[in-house]
């Protein structure tokens, strides 16, 4: 994700970087003024959380290493939402992870190092008792944090185990040391009050590290990407066209939610192309689920449809291409969705094109 | 004491490079106003307009959420543009015209409310550079301008708090 680049911003940054001479207040603005213009948009000013996890929880903060931190910032989480902060050279990425630890005074204990586990029997284990939050494949809970449609009542989406940006930021020992210690404030509870011994943490960490071997696996998810936007050509004209998706959608037993021209509101009223026509639809339950899964879809929502006449007589439909949600908001939990509304378009195109 | 293979950091670092890039987030530009939605809606509108375009119209995006038992409803997206280049783009191109009119989602967050859009960089991504740069370019920096300038607004408290 990319965060606004203010020119007033990166002179300001600049200048505490090179210019204004040292100190620790000087130091302290610019670490939380780069937090504040790449995190604070989904962790929240205080760290407190958002569509992004709370990062200002005690448990996490004396759970996890700067290095962690430092990964976690420069890898991101693939597939779950929090972007690779590649942009940022690792002086910057650092003053952030300064900025993240300077809302604990504790330090990070860790827990002693583990012996070597048994990867079989931490599958089991972990399909017992930690698949019910982060998933029988530990992919990670569904959705993101809170937000409108979550409310800080609800407990934190948990996260992606089965994931290279957490698997190459997280070490053994810091798998091991949130097993054994939980996380007060989450649904994570210490290992010993589930009834595990420290050779099923070791042997659920070394279970967790077997991800690493199935990722190495060549995926559908390393295809290129789909093509933006989907297009059908109709032979009827416009406003038959326009009379074949209606029908299309209700058949369906879609909602048409409102059509317009596409500039609408940005001519005069009455001066408006009449040749372009934009219809929304959808169902209230598809776009509720699309919205809890990622707040930011309502930028594609409802769905829509537009219908055009071209210079030549050709009338097109065309429409967003859900299979390219998952990449544009870097979230592998829409891809279900994406793909059952993918097919939702393509039986209106084709009914159209026919 | 276990150390690390090396090895294992190549493939970890490989694997990173190869899952990232279909799944990169970059296209998104996103940030927090310190301004409940209302408030932050009406300055959104009002940015627009200052950065020269026309604020097409505001939908309503969650339809029914209320009635699906949440407690909050504060959803709406703010379509926007200049009328000269969303014509000539859409009949130059009809495979951006999903993406047209320029549009922010706009949703509260407790107190605060998140504005995200895609940056129009992207679009420009879809047409395979086959227009020039310039316009995505410009589009890009005046977006970027608008939610600056919006995450920079303080909040009602802090508002006043300064006029006393």
């Amino acid at each position: 994700m990319q965060i606004n680049r203010n020119p007033l911003h990166l002179s300001i940054l600049i200048f505490f970087l090179f210019v204004a001479p040292g100190g620790s207040a000087n130091a302290a603005t610019e670490e939380s003024e780069l937090f504040a213009i790449n995190c604070a948009a989904c962790h929240g000013d205080n760290g407190d959380g958002g569509i992004g996890i709370p990062l200002a929880l005690p448990d996490f903060l004396a759970s996890v290493t700067d290095d962690y931190l430092f990964k976690t910032i420069r890898h991101g989480r693939p597939g779950r939402i929090m972007p690779a902060f590649q942009h940022l050279d690792d002086e910057q990425t650092w003053a952030i992870v300064r900025h993240i630890r300077s809302w604990s005074s504790g330090k990070v204990k860790l827990s002693p190092e583990g012996a070597p586990g048994d990867p079989e029997k931490g599958r089991e284990i972990f399909a017992r008792y930690c698949a019910r939050c982060h998933g029988p494949l530990g992919k990670g809970g569904a959705g993101t944090g809170i937000n409108f449609t979550r409310l800080h009542d609800h407990p934190v989406v948990a996260p992606g185990l089965n994931n290279p940006g957490f698997l190459a930021a997280a070490s053994d020992q810091i798998i091991r040391t949130t097993l054994l210690k939980g996380r007060r404030g989450t649904p994570m509870l210490p290992a010993a009050k589930m009834g595990l011994s420290s050779q099923d943490v070791d042997d659920v960490v070394s279970y967790i590290r077997s991800f690493e071997k199935e990722l190495q696996r060549p995926t559908k998810t390393a295809m290129v990407p789909a093509k933006p936007t989907l297009i059908a050509t109709s032979t009827d004209s416009f406003a038959e066209t326009v009379e074949n998706i209606r029908q299309a959608i209700s058949e369906k037993r879609l909602r048409i939610i409102r059509q317009h021209y596409l500039d609408d509101g940005l001519v005069a009223q009455g001066e408006e192309n009449k040749k372009q026509l934009v219809i929304h639809f959808g169902s209230i339950q598809q776009i509720n689920t699309l919205l809890t899964i990622d707040p930011r879809m309502g930028l594609f929502l409802p769905n829509r449809l537009t219908v055009m006449e071209q210079d030549d007589g050709k009338v097109m439909v065309t429409a967003v291409n859900p299979l390219r949600f998952g990449a544009l908001f870097n979230n592998a939990n829409l891809e279900h969705t994406s793909r059952e509304l993918y097919k939702i378009y393509s039986a209106i195109l084709e009914e159209v094109s026919e | 004491m276990k150390t690390e293979h090396p090895l294992r950091s190549i493939l970890l670092f490989i694997l990173l490079m190869l899952t990232a890039l279909p799944l990169q987030a970059d296209h998104l530009i996103m940030v927090r106003a310190h301004q409940p939605l209302p408030a932050a809606l009406d300055s959104l509108k009002q940015t627009i307009q200052q950065q020269g375009y026309t604020v097409a119209r505001v939908d309503m995006v969650n339809i029914g959420l209320l009635g699906m038992g949440y407690t909050s409803n504060k959803y709406r997206a703010v379509f926007f543009g200049k009328a000269d280049e969303i014509e000539k783009l859409s009949r130059k191109y009809p495979q951006l015209t999903p993406y047209l009119p320029l549009r922010i989602a706009i949703f509260a967050e407790g107190d605060s409310t998140l504005l995200v859009t895609i940056n129009p960089s992207t679009y420009h991504e879809f047409l395979a550079a086959r227009e020039p740069a310039e316009i995505f370019n410009r589009w890009e920096k005046d977006i970027e301008q608008i939610l600056s300038l919006m995450a920079e607004r303080p909040g009602q408290a802090q508002q006043a708090s300064g006029g006393k």
